[in-house]
Parts: structure tokens; C-alpha cells; sequence
């Protein structure tokens, strides 16, 4: 009923905000609650702690060489406790390795600077995503049609690459702005629907995911793009010259991507803040109707919002293909790799902000790395890397559910940024 | 209470504005898409020369009752059936139709499509009709099930796009646990226990955090996916024997299973099955004539009003979660043990996006539901028997239908879609 | 049954919405509670049922404590309550929604709790004739009018044997005739020895009904009263100090042969369900005029000013500014015409409440220079236009970068009227342009409305308080379903605007002026019958207007061409 007290609440607080600054106490009460809560972050780091806590506790009852060794925990029970603890540090230790540094295999700098290469390897499709979902989610939209929308980019992307014959700085330049063509057509559909017959951009999304997912399956079975000389199906690669050049020596994979992601940050960040575009998104996602009444065109925030954010995913599917993660540099089937579900992970923990989503970009990369040494060294499933995400994200989006295992007080608060609305909204 | 004492969320006015106009669009695209047929189908050179298409209508060798093949000539019989198509899009040009009428219309106009498309298809080839029918049914169970969770979560106010991964933990837990213990029913619980987990979780989150239940939705599904998939590399891959293959048996009624066509389609299947048409008539049911369906759809539409008459709103939405996420359970269930298949990475394979696809197209009833996933589940069996027939029409496309059929409904063009008032809006107090 | 509630306190975070209150409910007897928007009357009675549970005091009742954890309690106590919004599903009938909570069943499930809806029917049947409350239970709850719906949830009180009925500002949405339909439900209510708490803002209606008053402000009794109480004193109570119904300003300098500069014409504007929601309208203002519309919540004039605004599309008809055509134009074209708009829910159409006062200060403007030059946005500007407009409107805030949300009713509306007057205008439309705000506020935003009028600018308000309608307008026209039934002067009877707004024509058959600008007023010199208790004129009026004339529809009354202009309200009758 906080519609009905809203109003007694205003009249209360009317003497408060007519006269100036709250008592004394009361701002002293708010300072140690707060130092106590801890500022967003902390709640950030804590849920982090705890969701690989639960990937640990995965890891040990998964494996039964492990929990064999409870069946006699009475009787022996450090060798539970060290069966467990060597489980789990050892895959950690291997994460870690995997993502910032190896202290064992650091002979050359090189090798030194291998982890943090993948790291941002894997942290570059993120980073578009993120800010894909982020753009979106400013402006009142919730893009859950990464997926197909990076999948257009990459096909786009793709049959740029390996049909023009041009030089590099034709042929690279070409490519991008195909996956940004691809993916921006596919997400202003989107918006289209949205504005136009006032379809739930959610719903659409989630089909048009599965729409582009079998056209991809369609295309590289057909002769266009399939590889003829390649008994899987999958496309023909695209042209040297179009791929994305590698930044620190071929044996290093960080690549040029990761200055376009950067570029897209700075411009991603220009745009909320600083352009009257970017204003026009904000109050259209805070306030619909307000906006339309300050004689804003609704349909047209909405419609750029899709645009944009569909193009920035299809740049996710341009450094699919042209990025030096894929061997190929062709189309396959399994192109999107996820990013698309997790690009929404990303923009949620980085709280839709375009340096946030940088930060969050870093984490889940870092783990993505680390995950595929944790896989060959320590033996556990990259899997459990999504299981964390995934956690951490539920965590993030629970500040009172973190708050309560850490016993900390905090005010009720915090939540993801985006509005409860449901399919009519 | 925030937000919820606007009671009703109507429906955009665009949305209310294209509904409106909504008889010339519709009708429109039906004339437009039988004429499509009428030359595609009809005059096109797959029918020409006489060609006959055959259909062959029994599923076993052994049925008791045998009907004789159903052979037409390609041409003719396509190009009748398009001319129903396209009169019915006249009508619906000409006549703002409503209600019963408007369905029956629809249905017919669906119908006759789909068997002008399947006749050109066959002709000059044989098809066997009833295995169709069978495998629309074999793919529309889970959908069905998938569905009916939806229902219930949806109708109380709690959106759930995680089906698919109540999905992929009961497909999970149901081939570990009939594995290890050797018994399916063993199997069949655990499978159904494990949705109810996740919609547990889903429920959590939702009523207690607040957390916008979409975004809610999609981080589940991907804890659902990471978890089987750690769990399959960790404890199946190494040990065949945690996920063997097994499957119900079929059960055929007697004397029902025998009928011609149906029979063996709707009486010859497993347990599974059954259970699944059980609970479509509880659904049915329960939601529209008892107590519960009634503070259900009450605390869907308009929570405040549930409680201001002393319905507990929170308590009614954890056990409809709950109790639709043993249903997306039994879906999860079906993939595995009831289709005789092992546990995979993914199985789902976005099963559970149909099944959210066919609730918002059959507009949140559980018989709309139903009828949805049976058609989905049509487009999903039709893909696989077309194969041999050669048909230049890539299954790709077809099973793109379910899709775009859903996109198409929500963008009003098949009549408003209306969600419950309240979906999606968590119930706080002061 | 008698009730009490002691030293009610109920807290909300550090916010007091109720303080220490003390209220008795005697049998039989009908409670008002008086208070401004926002004084915590909805909040107590919240309490009352049970829906929030008061920090400190307890409820009584006979003298022994009540203990209400849920509106189940309160409802098995014998209370009862309409809620302002109703709490009714709109996709239920009637009886679904009334037997809601409280379901019959039976056979052939019972077991499985299968609903029994011809015993619901009967019972809604039965309850509802007993009491005179006309429902059909099979009616589908979305298609009724809302008199009826507030029936139906009285209704729905009344079947589970409430005997002691609140209702939350039961008026608001109602037609005098439809309050007056009410008033005598409670009244018959009352004989049957139920009591009643009836919440309100409206002073005339307490002296109507009341036995008893109590008058709330932030949150505390300030007092209580009898009905003989003097409408001066409740209101004195009610707000704090003396209150001036009128505004200070000068009589309009009207240029009388001055072209209009704002017209409507035969406007028909369509709502979302295809009906007329403003059927052929038409008005002129002159420059440097207010023309004030009153008329009952939902008669149109929400669609009337988004229409204006190109917020709707007009079905028929058109809108001229200074000789423009305003109509078929989008709300950005209609802005930069010159047209100020000031919407009547400010948070939902004005504001965006996470966003800062200086971004919302520009919400309009942010992409022309100085805020926005070639898709860049100008921060330095944005913040100097805050920091002007903060200081010249008195906008209360500790600082421009404050989300709007965070601010009092007041201050929010302030700066919705300082970004829509910073612009040059050529016409002010303010609907409600003071709904919610304190006295202090209220003031202000009608000296800056009063301001622009004297500044020789077209103004329109609308209103659904008279008395603000009576302290703007130069003229008031008077809307009911959609149509203006009259273009009156100011100096028209409170009685005589009270008919109009319920669609019945003072004088009889006698035709308004048809608002096509001509100088209107039929019965500007009728005996002013309102003076002192205006309620009681009120109802007499209505009734025997209803009575005696034969309630011509305004249509046709419309068509008449003479409108006579002498004819006295109370002559009406042959």
C-alpha cells in the first residue's frame, strides 16, 4: 500500500525538506549503517566469495573419490578435510593461473603475460555484450535476443570476409561493420515490434533467438557459405585479411578486438551521459510516459535502443569470427557460444554501467580462462565456471540474501536497477 | 504494495489499436497466404500430371484394426483445400468475427493449410500419417507439460522463463536416479523434485528479493545448464552406468489402443503420457471451477484485492511455483526415461522456450496451451517425416514455425494476447 | 458493536504516518474522518483492517482488544472495508469477485474445494436486495460503471456480515447524483444499526452525512466535531490555518473584441475503447484569460488535454492556436508551438523520479541550444538552468543533482511548473495543476498561473476541485461524459455548476449556450441559493432538477437555438 502512505510520507517530509538539512543524529545513524552495509561493491566482492564457496561445495560432493572418504569421516575425518581442501585448491589454484599469472610457467614474458592475454581474450566479446544488454536496459528494454542478434552479425560478418577481396584496411574495416550491420538490422526489428504493434521485446527476442540460430544451421549447410572442403558443416573462413590482427606477437591471442571493445566502452559511456540521444534513451527506459509527454518520440528511443544494442551484439559476433579465439575464423553452428545469455550476466553484475560492465567483463573472463586451465590441470569441469556465474549474479541481485549469510546489517535496499514489470508493461 | 494498486495494466493502446484494425491485417494476410498456397500447392509441378499423394494410417504392423491406405490426387485436393484457406480469409476480411467463431474459423483455415501443404508434400511419394501424428505427440508432450508450469506460475503472477531449465535438471536427476537405483518410478520423482527445487529457487527470489523475474529467469536457466553440464562431464561421462538408457514401457489400453489412427497415438503410449493428460484436465479444472484456481487467477490479476480479502498472495504464488515446477519436472522426466534416451549436455535444446512460446500463444489457458504445444509439436514431427520425401522446403524453415507464429501473436496480429495484470510484478507489503 | 482504536502509531522507516491517534466508532453512527490528501487517514484505516499492524495503541472492540494480523482477522471482527481503488478483478463477475476469499462449495469435488456459483449468485442475490444495492452478479466486473462496482464491493463487505463498513473516499469518482444514491445506502445501513467510517476531503459532504467528525492532519487528531460544525471551522482544522479559498488577483484586463487565440472546435476524441470520450467539443479562450473546466474525475477532460497536447489523436475536429492548427500535430511539434502543459499525475506523465531536478528541468528542451547542440549535451548549461529555476520557483531541494522522486509532493510539482513556464508560452493548459501539493505550494503555482494569465496568455485549467475552478477561472465550462454542457461566468451558483456537472441543465429545458464562444450564462443572475450550507442546495437542486425537469440531455438541449436568460434555477419547474 506505499501508494497510499507516499502522500503521508510527503507531508511529513515536508518539514525536512523545507528546512534544509536532516538532524544532526539522524545523518550520524545513516553514516554507521552505511560504513556497516558497506558500500554496492562490498556486497559485489562478498557474493563473488560466496559463489565460489558453492562451486567448491560442487566440486567435493561431485566427486566420488572425494566423498568416498566421508563414508569413513568419524573415523578418519582430516582425510575428508584434506581430500576436500586439495579438490578444491587445487582447481582454484589452477584458475588462477589460468587468468592472471602462473608463477610456474613464467620463463619468458611471454608466458608471463599468457593468462592475463586470455583473459582479455575472453573478456572482449563480454565486454560488447555487456554493453549491448546495459544499452538496452537504460532504455527500459530487457535484450534477451543476444544471442540471435550476434549470430546475424556473424553471419554477416562472415560473408563479408570471404567475398570481398580486398586488402586489410578495406577488408577488416568491411567486416566490422557488417557483424554492427547484422546485428543492428535484427535488433531494430526488435525495437520495430516494440514501438509499432507493441510486442513484448522479451518474447520476441527469445524467438528470434531460435530463428537465427536455424537460419545459421540453414546457411552453412548451403552452398553460399558452406565449406566444401571441410566435412563438417561449417563456412568457408574468411579472407586473411579481414581478421582481426593480433596485438602482442601471433603467440599471444589478445587481439585488435579489444580496442574496438574499449572504443565502444568510451562511446557507449558518451552516449548515456552525454548525448541528448542517450538522454532521450534514459528517460524513455526511467519514465515512458513522461517522456512522450515532454514531446519525446517513445517508439524512436525505443527503436535506437534495439539498434544499437543489436549492433553492439553483433560486434560480439564479428569478434566471434574475425577474433583470434576461433581457429576457423568460419561460421559454425556453435558461433555464439553462449555470450549471449552470459553478456546479460555481465551487464547485470556491472549494473548496466559502461565501466561496470568493464569491470564485469574482466571477472567473467578471468574465470572463462582460468576455467579452461582449471579443466586441463585440475580436472574439474569448465561447467562449474557458469555455475559460478550464474551465482554470482543471483547473489548480486539479492543484497539482503548476501547480507543475511554475512550477517550484515544493511539497509533493505539494492537491486539490480531495472524496473519489475511484467508482459503487459 | 508498490505498483499493484493500479489494479489493471492495460494493455498498451497500440497494442489495443492494432487489435482493432486487427480483422483487416489477419484477413488480409489469410487471403494472401491461401492464394500462396492455391499456386504454390495447387498449380504448382509437384502436384501436375495426376500425381497422387498416399497416406498410410497405421502406426504398427500388428494393429488389430487396419484401415486401407487414404490415396488422393495431388492436384485437385490441394487446390480445394487452398480455396478453403483463401475463402476463409475473404471471410474474415468481410466479417469481424468473435469468440467461437473466430477460433472455428482459424482452426479450419489451419487446418486446411496444413493439409494442402502435406498433400503437395506426398504427392507422388507416400507418407505415414499416423507416425506424423505419433511423433507431434512425442514432441508435444514436454511442451505440454513445459506449458502447464507456465500456467501455473504465470497465472498466480510469477513470470517464468526458466522452464528450460526445470527442463534440463529433471531430465538430469530422472537418468541419474533411475540409473542408480534401477527404478524408473524412482527416476520419475526425482525428476519432478528437481524442477520443484528450481521453482523454489525461482520462487525465492521472486517473492522475497524481488528480483525482475525475466533477468531471474535467464540466470536460473544458466545455473541450470552449468550445473547438468558439470555434473554429466563429472559423474556420466566417466560412469555409463549413472546414465543408462531406460525408458517406460508403453501401455496400450485395451480395446482403445486398438481404434484406427488414434489409437495407437493417444492409447498406446507410456505412463508418462498418461500422467501428462491427468494433469492437463487438473489444470483445467482446478484453475477455472475450485477454490485454488479461482484466489489463483485472483492473485494473478489483482494481488491486492486477493489480500484484502485475507488470501495469503505471497504463500498462494511459492505453491503454485513450486507445484508448477514439479510439472516442468515431469517434462524434464519425458526427455530422458520417457523417450528412452540418455542424459546430454543441453538436452532441452530449447524445448522450454517453445513450451513459454506455446503459453503466450495460447494465451496463458491451459487448454490454449495445449493446443499450441500440439501444433508446435506438429511443426517439430512433420520437419523429421519430410525428409525422405524431398520437398524443396528446408526443415529449418519449418521448424522455424513455432517461432514465428509466436512473434506473430504477440504482435497482436492473431487477436490480443493479454498476460495476467499482475505477471511479473512482485507483492510487497507497505 | 463499538469500536476504538488507542494511540495508533504506525511508522513507516523514520516517517510518522500516523501519531498517537484516538478514534471510536459508535454502533449505529456515521464516522467521518476529515483530512487533507496525504494527512494518514487511508493509512489508518489500513491499520484499521488489518492490512498494516500499528507500531504502538491497540484496537478495541466492545471493549476487548482486537488483535487484527491480516485483513482475515478484521473481516471475521465484523469489519469491513471499500478501499479508494477498488479491490475488485476485473476479468471476475460480480459474484466470483464477491464470493473471492470467502468461496461456496460443494458437490460434485468437494473435496477438492469446487466452486458452488449458483449458491454464490443466490446469496449475492439475496444480500444485494436486502440491501437495495442493485448488482447482477453475472456481470463481468470491467464492463460496469464505477457506481456500480462500489456497489459491488459493498456488497462484498455486507456478505461477509461487516458491521462496521469503511470507505475510503468513496466520492471521488462519483457523480453528484451517484453520491447522493450512496448517501442514502449508508443512511439506510445506519438504521439497520450498522456503523460507518466515511473518509474524506470534502467538507460539504461531511455536513451531509456525518453524525460524528474527526479531523486528521500529519498524522494526529486536531480535533473532532459534531455536524453543526461550521464548514470554516473543519476547515480550519483540516489545514492548519485559516484558509483563503480565493485567489488574489485582478479582474482579467480582456481586450472584449480581441480574435481568440485558442480555439477548439467540434473536438471528438476516441478512448481506447473506441468510445467518444470528448464528443465535439468547442471553446475559445481570449488572450490573457483563464477558462476554468470543471466536471466530475473521468467526464473526458484527461482526454480533452492530452488531445490538446497530440498525446491522443482527435477523431474529429480541430484545435487552433493564434490561427495555427494544432491538430494531427505530435506532442514535440505542439510543445514547440508554444504550448506549456502541466499533466494531472505528475509522476506518471512529468517526471522521471530517478533522474535529477536539473535533468528533469530540461526534459523538454535538453536537445536545443544552449542544452543540446548537435546531438552533444551542454552539462554546464543544463546545471545553470537548474540552479535559476531552484531559486526563482522556490523549488525546496538540497541540491540540483537530488533525484525529483525524493522530493515532497510540492516541491515535485514546482518543477514541473517551472520547466513548462520557462518557455515562452502562447497557452498554458494545467490539469490539477495543485492535486496533492501543501497549501504553501498551492499558492505559489496559482500566483504563477494568475501571473501568465495577467501577462495577456490563453489559459486553460482543469480541475476537479470547484473551488480552485472558482478561484482561476474568467469562465468555467462545465464537462459531463465528454461534453462541455456549459460555458458559465464565475459568479455562477456552486448549485447551478453542481447540475451541470451531472449533466441536468438549471432553468430546465432551457438550452445552455452552446459553447461555440458566444457570451454565455444563462443564469448569471440567479439568486446566489448557495450561500451558506451549499450541500443542502446541492441535493434540492439536483433532485428536484431530476424531478422536474425532464433531465434534457445536453445534445439536445444544445440544439436549442434561445437560450433564455433570466430563467432562475428554482423557477424550472412550471
Amino acid at each position: 500500500m506505499s501508494e497510499q502512505a507516499t502522500p503521508a510520507r510527503e507531508a511529513a517530509a515536508e518539514p525536512a525538506a523545507g528546512g534544509g538539512e536532516p538532524p544532526e543524529a539522524d545523518r550520524f545513524r545513516r553514516l554507521v549503517a552505511q560504513t556497516v552495509a558497506g558500500p554496492p561493491w562490498v556486497v559485489t566482492v562478498l557474493a563473488i566469495a560466496l559463489a565460489l564457496v558453492v562451486g567448491g561445495l560442487l566440486m567435493i560432493i561431485s566427486d566420488p573419490e572425494v566423498t568416498d572418504t566421508f563414508g569413513y569421516f568419524f573415523a578418519r575425518p582430516a582425510d575428508a578435510l584434506s581430500a576436500s581442501w586439495s579438490e578444491v585448491s587445487t582447481a582454484y589454484a589452477a584458475l588462477f593461473k589460468g587468468a592472471i599469472f602462473n608463477p610456474d610457467a613464467a620463463g619468458s614474458l611471454t608466458e608471463a603475460l599468457r593468462p592475463i592475454s586470455e583473459t582479455l581474450t575472453e573478456a572482449t566479446p563480454l565486454i560488447f555484450g555487456g554493453l549491448a544488454v546495459g544499452l538496452a536496459f537504460r532504455a527500459g528494454l530487457f535484450n534477451i535476443g543476444g544471442q540471435g542478434q550476434l549470430i546475424m552479425g556473424a553471419i554477416a560478418t562472415t560473408w563479408v570476409g570471404f567475398t570481398l577481396d580486398a586488402p586489410g584496411f578495406v577488408a577488416l574495416p568491411a567486416a566490422v561493420l557488417a557483424g554492427l550491420a547484422g546485428g543492428a538490422l535484427y535488433g531494430a526489428l526488435v525495437g520495430w515490434l516494440k514501438a509499432g504493434p507493441g510486442a513484448h521485446e522479451v518474447i520476441v527476442t527469445i524467438m528470434l533467438n531460435y530463428v537465427a540460430f536455424l537460419l545459421l544451421g540453414y546457411l552453412i549447410g548451403s552452398d553460399v557459405f558452406r565449406d566444401p572442403d571441410n566435412p563438417q558443416p561449417i563456412s568457408k573462413p574468411v579472407a586473411d585479411a579481414a581478421r582481426l590482427p593480433h596485438l602482442f606477437g601471433d603467440s599471444l591471442r589478445v587481439n585488435a578486438g579489444l580496442l574496438l571493445a574499449i572504443a565502444a566502452v568510451v562511446f557507449t559511456w558518451w552516449l548515456l551521459n552525454r548525448s541528448t540521444l542517450g538522454f532521450q534513451l534514459r528517460a524513455v527506459g526511467a519514465n515512458p510516459s513522461a517522456a512522450r509527454t515532454a514531446g519525446m518520440s517513445v517508439g524512436y528511443g525505443q527503436i535506437m535502443a534495439m539498434t544499437l544494442s543489436g549492433g553492439l551484439m553483433g560486434l560480439v559476433g564479428m569478434s566471434q569470427v574475425l577474433g583470434t579465439a576461433n581457429a576457423n575464423n568460419a561460421l559454425t553452428q556453435q558461433i555464439d557460444a553462449g555470450l549471449g545469455f552470459t553478456a546479460i550476466t555481465v551487464a547485470l553484475l556491472g549494473r548496466a554501467s559502461p565501466v561496470g560492465t568493464v569491470a564485469a567483463a574482466l571477472l567473467f573472463g578471468a574465470l572463462q580462462a582460468g576455467g579452461r586451465e582449471m579443466q586441463a590441470a585440475a580436472g574439474v569441469s569448465i561447467e562449474i565456471v557458469t555455475v559460478i556465474q550464474a551465482l554470482i549474479v543471483l547473489f548480486v541481485a539479492a543484497p539482503p540474501l548476501v547480507r543475511g549469510i554475512f550477517r550484515l546489517r544493511g539497509e533493505g535496499g539494492g537491486h539490480s536497477g531495472l524496473l519489475a514489470k511484467g508482459w503487459n508493461g | 504494495m508498490s505498483a499493484t494498486l493500479t489494479p489493471t495494466t492495460a494493455p498498451g493502446s497500440a497494442t489495443a489499436a492494432a487489435t482493432d484494425r486487427g480483422h483487416w491485417y489477419v484477413g488480409g494476410a489469410m487471403t494472401l497466404v491461401g492464394l500462396y498456397a492455391l499456386v504454390a500447392f495447387g498449380l504448382g509441378s509437384r502436384t501436375d500430371d495426376g500425381a497422387k499423394a498416399v497416406f498410410n494410417l497405421n502406426l504398427l504392423g500388428d494393429q488389430a484394426i487396419k484401415v486401407p491406405d487414404l490415396t488422393v490426387p495431388a492436384g485437385p485436393t490441394a487446390i480445394a483445400l487452398s480455396l478453403v484457406c483463401v475463402a476463409v480469409g475473404v471471410l474474415r476480411l468481410a466479417v469481424r468475427l468473435t469468440g467461437s467463431r473466430r477460433t472455428a474459423a482459424t482452426s479450419a483455415y489451419l487446418v486446411a493449410f496444413v493439409a494442402a501443404f502435406l498433400v503437395w508434400a506426398t504427392s507422388g511419394h507416400s507418407l505415414n500419417f499416423t507416425s506424423v501424428l505419433n511423433a507431434t505427440v512425442l514432441a508435444a508432450t514436454p511442451l505440454i507439460l513445459g506449458a502447464l508450469c507456465g500456467v501455473l506460475c504465470e497465472r498466480s503472477g510469477v513470470i517464468n522463463v526458466a522452464i528450460e531449465g526445470q527442463f534440463l535438471v529433471g531430465a538430469f536427476a530422472a537418468s541419474f536416479f533411475a540409473s542408480v537405483s534401477g527404478s524408473l518410478w524412482a527416476g520419475l520423482v526425482a525428476g519432478c523434485l528437481a524442477g520443484g527445487l528450481l521453482g523454489a529457487m525461482l520462487a525465492v527470489f521472486a517473492n522475497r528479493y524481488l528480483v525482475q523475474q525475466v533477468v531471474l529467469g535467464v540466470v536460473i536457466n544458466l545455473f541450470a545448464a552449468g550445473l547438468t553440464g558439470f555434473l554429466y562431464e563429472r559423474l556420466m561421462q566417466a560412469n555409463p552406468e549413472y546414465n543408462k538408457t531406460m525408458a517406460f514401457s508403453a501401455i496400450r489400453i485395451p480395446v482403445l489402443s486398438d481404434l484406427p489412427v488414434v489409437g495407437p497415438v493417444l492409447f498406446g503410449q507410456n505412463a508418462v503420457f498418461y500422467l501428462t493428460v491427468i494433469l492437463i484436465a487438473v489444470v483445467q479444472i482446478g484453475l477455472f471451477h475450485t477454490r485454488w484456481g479461482l484466489r489463483t487467477r485472483a492473485v494473478g490479476e489483482h494481488p491486492t484485492a486477493a489480500d484484502t480479502v485475507g488470501i495469503k498472495v505471497v504463500a498462494m504464488r511459492y505453491r503454485n511455483v513450486i507445484l508448477g515446477g514439479l510439472i516442468a519436472g515431469l517434462g524434464g522426466v519425458w526427455l530422458t526415461i520417457g523417450l528412452n534416451i540418455t542424459f546430454n549436455k543441453n538436452m532441452a535444446a530449447g524445448q522450454g522456450f517453445i513450451a513459454l512460446a506455446a503459453l503466450i500463444f495460447g494465451r496463458w489457458s491451459p487448454l490454449g496451451a495445449v493446443s499450441a504445444a500440439l501444433l508446435f509439436g506438429f511443426a517439430g514431427g512433420i520437419s523429421v517425416s519430410l525428409q525422405p520425401l524431398e520437398t524443396p522446403v528446408p526443415t529449418a524453415f519449418l521448424s522455424m514455425t513455432p517461432y514465428l507464429a509466436t512473434i506473430f501473436a504477440v504482435a497482436g496480429l492473431v487477436g490480443a494476447v493479454r498476460a495476467p495484470a499482475a505477471d511479473g510484478i512482485p507483492y510487497t507489503k507497505s | 458493536m463499538s469500536l476504538e482504536l488507542r494511540g495508533i502509531t504506525k511508522r513507516f522507516g523514520s516517517l510518522v504516518a500516523n501519531d498517537g491517534i484516538d478514534l471510536e466508532v459508535r454502533p449505529g453512527e456515521i464516522h467521518c474522518l476529515l483530512g487533507e490528501n496525504g494527512a494518514g487517514k487511508s493509512t489508518l484505516m489500513n491499520v484499521l483492517y488489518g492490512l498494516y499492524q500499528p507500531d504502538e495503541g491497540e484496537i478495541r472492540m466492545d471493549g476487548k482488544p482486537l488483535v487484527l494480523s491480516g485483513p482475515r482477522d478484521a473481516i471475521a471482527a465484523g469489519i469491513g472495508m471499500v478501499h479508494q481503488h477498488f479491490m475488485l478483478v476485473d476479468v471476475f463477475t460480480v459474484a466470483e469477485n464477491i464470493m473471492l476469499g470467502d468461496e461456496r462449495t460443494g458437490s460434485p469435488l468437494a473435496f477438492a474445494g469446487w466452486l458452488d456459483r449458483r449458491r454464490a449468485r443466490r446469496d449475492v442475490a439475496e444480500v444485494s436486495a436486502r440491501h437495495g444495492l442493485d448488482v447482477d452478479p453475472d456481470a463481468l466486473v470491467a464492463d460496469l460503471p464505477v457506481g456500480v462496482q462500489q456497489r459491488v464491493e459493498i456488497v462484498k463487505a455486507l456478505i461477509r456480515d461487516a458491521r462496521v463498513l469503511i470507505l475510503d473516499e468513496p466520492t471521488a469518482v462519483l457523480t453528484p447524483q451517484e453520491t447522493e444514491e450512496l448517501f442514502t445506502v449508508m443512511r439506510s445501513l445506519r438504521e439497520a444499526g450498522r456503523s460507518i467510517v466515511f473518509i474524506t476531503h470534502k467538507l460539504k459532504e461531511v455536513k451531509a452525512i456525518a453524525d460524528r467528525i474527526t479531523v486528521i492532519r500529519r498524522g494526529a487528531v486536531v480535533g473532532t466535531a459534531g455536524p453543526d460544525a461550521s464548514e470554516a471551522e473543519l476547515a480550519g482544522l483540516m489545514v492548519g490555518r485559516d484558509v483563503r479559498l480565493t485567489v488574489d488577483k485582478a479582474p482579467p484586463a480582456l481586450d472584449e473584441d480581441a480574435e481568440p487565440a485558442f480555439a477548439v472546435r467540434g473536438l471528438t476524441v476516441l478512448d481506447e475503447s473506441g468510445q467518444a470520450a470528448v464528443d465535439d467539443v468547442t471553446f475559445e479562450i481570449r488572450p490573457g484569460e483563464i477558462l476554468g473546466v470543471a466536471g466530475v474525475q473521468g467526464n473526458g477532460q484527461t482526454e480533452l488535454a492530452e488531445a490538446i497536447l497530440g498525446l491522443r489523436p482527435a477523431a474529429a475536429g480541430g484545435i487552433w492556436l493564434d490561427g495555427r492548427e494544432l491538430t494531427g500535430r505530435s506532442p514535440r511539434q505542439v510543445l514547440r508551438a508554444g504550448v506549456g502543459y502541466i499533466p494531472e499525475d505528475r509522476s506518471h506523465d512529468a517526471l522521471v523520479a530517478d533522474s535529477s531536478v536539473a535533468e528533469n528541468l530540461v526534459l523538454d528542451l535538453f536537445d536545443r541550444p544552449p542544452f543540446g547542440r548537435r546531438g552533444t549535451m551542454d552539462v554546464r548549461a543544463v546545471r545553470d538552468n537548474a540552479e535559476r529555476r531552484v531559486a526563482e520557483f522556490d523549488i525546496r531541494t538540497s541540491s540540483i543533482d537530488t533525484s525529483v522522486g525524493t522530493l515532497s509532493g510540492g516541491n515535485q510539482q514546482k518543477v514541473v511548473v517551472a520547466r513548462e513556464m520557462s518557455r515562452p508560452l502562447r497557452l498554458l493548459v494545467a490539469a490539477q495543476p495543485t492535486r496533492g501539493v501543501d497549501v504553501g505550494a498551492m499558492e505559489f503555482i496559482h500566483r504563477r498561473i494568475v501571473a501568465e494569465r495577467d501577462q495577456g496568455r490563453p489559459v486553460l485549467i482543469i480541475s476537479t476541485e470547484l473551488d480552485e475552478i472558482f478561484g482561476l477561472a474568467d469562465r468555467i465550462a462545465v464537462m459531463y461524459r465528454g461534453r462541455i454542457t456549459a460555458i458559465v461566468p464565475p459568479d455562477t451558483s456552486r448549485a447551478d455548476i453542481g447540475c451541470l456537472m451531472a449533466g441536468i441543465v438549471p432553468g430546465s429545458d432551457d438550452a445552455p449556450p452552446s459553447g461555440d464562444g458566444t457570451p454565455p450564462a444563462p443564469d448569471a443572475t440567479a439568486p446566489d441559493t448557495a450561500a451558506p450550507d451549499a450541500t443542502v442546495a446541492d441535493t434540492t437542486v439536483a433532485d428536484s432538477a431530476v424531478a422536474d425537469s425532464a433531465a434534457p440531455d445536453a445534445a439536445e438541449a444544445g440544439d436549442e437555438p434561445d437560450p433564455r436568460q433570466d430563467a432562475p434555477v428554482k423557477d424550472g419547474d412550471k
